[in-house]
């Protein structure tokens, strides 16, 4: 059978998508559905699971299987359709409240167990749909309708949470770098088991210009750290460099230290500590901002485990027996009084 | 008393009498092993062909501390030689390993019922932590009692010198010593119970070899006491021809799904939370993986229903379980799967609430919150079963209406039909009526499109769709849908119909369940209705008072949503009805309401099941 050759209209639906113009959505959905046609896999094999937000109306609009669930709990129910089916390509559409804030604990459950789910978290660090409060992810300090005098919140920083909750692949993308998202998105696709990553996502109406450090023209330039795999991590055009000192990540002017002082970046590393330093440098996009793939390692996905149980039982005790199993507690026989006389 | 017996005229002969049933409770400290020695008589007694039912009742704590009434742990067995439907309001013979166990359980014993005791226990620091002043077997507290005092400690480690074990294991085997006094009073088979010790311990031999040595000493004093020269004889019961196994509640449940699975071809998910008392579900079914059984321990309640629903919509049998707090987690979800008309099985083992309530102790206070507890107009089917081999029927009920009319179905078990145990005549698997499954294959619009809430002529349910199906992507959520295409829509008509169109594709079940049979005397004054584990009381209270010459009819309910369609003509017939409830009226106010009849109600909520004799009582009072 020959791969199917899709266009980006074949995974476009014929709903209207109904986000506020302007809305970063829009270039994170083109961006998913060029990505997706270029696989070449059978659009029947995608499922995409949403929880409540303005990021999770994303399932309608890919011509896809698709689930638009309960707020935060679209890692759960993604656990259960991996577990039934784990040839299917299952993708978790989440944003900065709905997995962080609801569904905290299942977000951190599904990264731990390492369950093949791609979750693309959408952080705006506000909350939209709900129309302008504080979200897990804002600033502190943020006036917002729910926190006139100040959001007295301390934020979460979603790479440090994912990278803590043994998660094997955590990256960080913006919505308006198509082609650094689409390059994620395939990592995240040929790693085996979950893959977590931030997409900055600029909510025009209720927090503008979040990212305008990363998205500005000139902002960009002094801001922006490409995690490039196996070079020197140094950003301004070489001007800075990160090292690391006292135990921590620390940015620097290339020109104080030895070149070969400088971290080379390394995700495949087994121990989380170098990820989560690096994850460190920034909490949150204010100033210089680690983009890329922070962790890439292997571990056994949770459905693998669970099918090979399966498959040990069987091979060690044959297909169920439904008959046998029912006599398993011992058993005892009454028998017909009038055919054995009495 | 004590002293009559140590007075009495040695005898050289045992009296046997006959019964026709008989109650034991072995009550000890939680670490005393009652639970064990009860299953054992218990199975030793089903071997035998006795009919039986068993209540164990255990405190919630792991171990509460030794020797004190919330450590108390017991297990009641009725064994009889006809068919008995509970396990039994007053125990004849009660097991005392230690004073607190006496204290708790004394009240219950029958007058003139035999006491066997562990005078070991019995010292100054074990009557203090009990709250005796003095103690009971000398101060008279015993006198209507037929006692026998038994120096188990000392006699059990007399037994156990040369098996092996040392310190605080050899006082573990005395349990077993109890047994064995036991086996001797009420002629039960020793070899089902030595074989049983030798197989569970065989790991550890010294182990096995203590108990039996404790249990044949335990025989052996019961033979060369003077103390018990009367034995008691339960002949077996004329049950129906048939191989039985002694079941439990959860386990026939687990064993339900399993079976359900097999029937429909679909791989079993089981998504949940570990709660009293369901979470022997989860341990039973995690042990039979090479069934395709899918165990997944959730991180907490609503990832347990929620990966539930995921698996069944990639299409697995998928089922969630737990007890009314991690129940009502789980509310939101139920709702969902409701609106995205998917078939899923949700078990609540219901406890005594509210809140965390009494965990280990059964009620039936969840009905109305199983019937009504969910947000929006979302009606589903709910099912209460009757007892613990009811489980298996049930279940496999559950499954099926979950396919085909594809809906969350409730399971109602309660912590009396979970841990309750009564011999189960093992059906011919081969006849199982098989669950059919049609997943959809092709596009059911015009132009190749697919139509995910196109709903079937008869049944009302949508098409089942799996990822992984060519042609058939859509998507579902928990935004209200457009009829036919599930489109999202706002449209006012459209959100009436699909109301509409829910609610009744849940009311038509009614069409495919029996109609209810009336047990009893059709033509009595009276009707006593139930649902759920009160079912053996009530079959129990109107055959007593059947016996002393009254008329009573009885009705069960175990389709609580929908009801079966003849129910309101049958409680039209009869002039009282008595419904009585594990809480404070929930059926009684359901009843009222839908079919306007004047049903009163037997109320109790004392987390322990009804006596007998209090549904007996209620039904002659009402029929003066």
């Amino acid at each position: 059978m020959t791969a199917p050759s899709y266009t980006r209209a074949d995974f476009q639906t014929d709903q209207e998508v109904r986000w506020c113009p302007g809305c970063g959505d829009y270039t994170i959905l083109a961006s998913v559905q060029q990505f997706l046609a270029g696989l070449g896999r059978p659009r029947e094999e995608f499922v995409f699971v949403s929880g409540i937000g303005c990021a999770s109306r994303f399932p309608y609009y890919m011509n896809t299987y698709g689930m638009h669930s309960i707020h935060g709990r679209a890692p759960a129910i993604a656990s259960g359709i991996v577990s039934t089916n784990p040839n299917l390509s299952v993708w978790v559409i989440t944003g900065d409240g709905d997995a962080l804030s609801i569904g905290g604990n299942h977000l951190i459950h599904a990264l731990r167990r390492n369950v093949n789910m791609k979750i693309l978290l959408f952080n705006n660090q506000i909350y939209g749909l709900t129309k302008g409060q504080y979200s897990p992810t804002s600033e502190a300090g943020k006036t917002t309708k729910s926190s006139p005098h100040g959001s007295i919140d301390y934020p979460f920083n979603p790479v440090s949470l994912a990278i803590g909750a043994e998660a094997t692949f955590v990256a960080r993308t913006l919505d308006m770098d198509r082609n650094h998202t689409q390059s994620l998105l395939q990592a995240a696709y040929e790693h085996e088991g979950s893959a977590f990553i931030e997409i900055y996502q600029n909510c025009n109406v209720f927090n503008d210009k979040a990212f305008i450090q990363l998205t500005g023209k000139e902002e960009r330039v002094s801001n922006r750290i490409d995690l490039e795999e196996g070079k020197p991590i140094v950003f301004d055009q070489g001007a800075k460099a990160v090292v690391l000192r006292d135990g921590q990540a620390t940015i620097v002017d290339s020109s104080t230290v030895d070149p070969g002082a400088i971290l080379v970046h390394d995700s495949t590393r087994p121990d989380p500590a170098m990820a989560f330093a690096l994850s460190r440098l920034s909490h949150g996009p204010y100033g210089p901002t680690p983009l890329g793939i922070f962790r890439n390692v292997s571990r056994p996905t949770y459905e693998s485990q669970l099918n090979a149980q399966v498959e040990a039982a069987r091979e060690k005790r044959g297909e169920g027996d439904l008959a046998a199993l029912i006599a398993s507690q011992g058993t005892w026989t009454v028998k017909d009084p009038s055919s054995n006389g009495g | 008393m004590a002293d009559e017996i140590a007075t009495a005229e040695p005898s050289t002969t045992t009296t046997t009498e006959t019964l026709d049933k008989v109650v034991i409770r072995f009550a000890g400290d939680s670490g005393d092993g009652m639970q064990v020695a009860g299953s054992r008589f218990t199975d030793a007694s089903a071997l035998f062909g006795n009919d039986l039912a068993t209540l164990p009742s255990f405190p919630a704590e792991i171990r509460a501390p030794a020797g004190t009434l919330p450590g108390v742990s017991s297990f009641q067995v009725q064994i009889a030689d006809f068919d008995i439907l509970t396990a039994g309001d007053e125990p004849d013979c009660l097991v005392a390993m230690n004073p607190a166990a006496l204290k708790k359980n004394l009240k219950d014993l029958r007058q003139g019922g035999t006491l066997l005791i562990n005078i070991n226990a019995f010292d100054e620091r074990n009557l203090a932590k009990a709250g005796y002043e003095s103690n009971p077997i000398e101060d008279g507290t015993l006198e209507s009692f037929r006692v026998i005092e038994v120096p188990m400690d000392e006699l059990t480690q007399e037994a156990v010198k040369n098996t092996g074990v040392s310190g605080r294991s050899v006082l573990r085997s005395k349990n077993f010593f109890a047994l064995g006094l036991l086996a001797w009073l009420f002629h039960r088979p020793t070899e089902p119970t030595i074989e049983w010790a030798r197989k569970k311990f065989a790991r550890t031999p010294e182990v096995a070899e203590a108990n039996v040595a404790a249990f044949q000493a335990g025989y052996t004093f019961g033979e060369a006491t003077e103390a018990a020269k009367i034995t008691f004889e339960v002949k077996p019961a004329a049950l129906q021809p048939g191989t039985y196994t002694n079941i439990n509640g959860n386990t026939a449940l687990a064993w339900a799904l399993i079976a359900a699975s097999q029937l429909s071809g679909l791989p079993l998910f089981y998504g949940s939370y570990p709660i009293t008392p369901a979470s022997d579900i989860l341990h039973e079914l995690a042990r039979h993986k090479h069934f395709g059984v899918r165990t997944f321990q959730a991180e907490d309640e609503i990832a347990g229903v929620g990966s539930a629903i995921g698996a069944a919509f990639a299409g697995s049998l998928a089922v969630t379980g737990s007890s009314g707090p991690g129940i009502a987690l789980k509310s939101e979800a139920i709702s969902m799967a409701f609106m995205m008309e998917l078939p899923l099985i949700v078990v609540n083992v219901q406890r005594a609430g509210p809140s965390t309530g009494m965990p280990t102790k059964p009620e039936q206070s969840d009905l109305l919150f199983s019937l009504y507890g969910r947000h929006g107009e979302s009606p589903i089917p709910v099912l209460a079963i009757a007892s613990p081999s009811d489980a298996f029927d049930l279940t496999i009920e559950a499954a099926r209406i979950a396919i085909k009319y594809m809906t969350p179905v409730l399971l109602l078990s309660d912590n009396q039909v979970a841990n309750g145990s009564e011999p189960w005549m093992l059906p011919d698997v081969s006849s199982l009526a098989p669950i059919e499954v049609e997943f959809a294959k092709h596009p059911n619009g015009r132009n190749g499109t697919f139509l995910p809430y196109m709903r079937d002529i008869d049944t009302f349910a949508r098409p089942w769709a799996l990822p992984g199906t060519p042609g058939l992507e859509h998507r579902i959520g928990g935004l209200e849908k457009e009829a036919i295409t599930g489109n999202v829509s706002y449209d006012p008509a459209n959100h009436q119909l699909m109301t509409d169109s829910r609610a009744w594709k849940v009311a038509n079940i009614v069409n495919d369940i029996p109609d209810l049979e009336v047990a009893g005397d059709e033509d009595a004054d009276i009707l006593v209705l139930g649902w759920g584990s009160t079912f053996g009381s009530i079959r129990a209270a109107a055959r007593r008072v059947r016996l002393e010459g009254g008329k009573v009819a009885t009705l069960h309910l175990r389709h609580l949503n929908p009801m079966p369609q003849n129910l309101g003509d049958l409680l039209h017939r009869y002039e009282k009805i008595l419904i009585p409830e594990l809480n404070t009226g929930q059926l009684r106010k359901v009843i009222r309401a839908e079919y306007l009849v004047d049903a009163k109600g037997l109320n109790k909520i004392a987390g322990e099941p009804f006596k007998i004799s209090e549904i007996t009582e209620k039904i002659v009072e009402m029929t003066k």
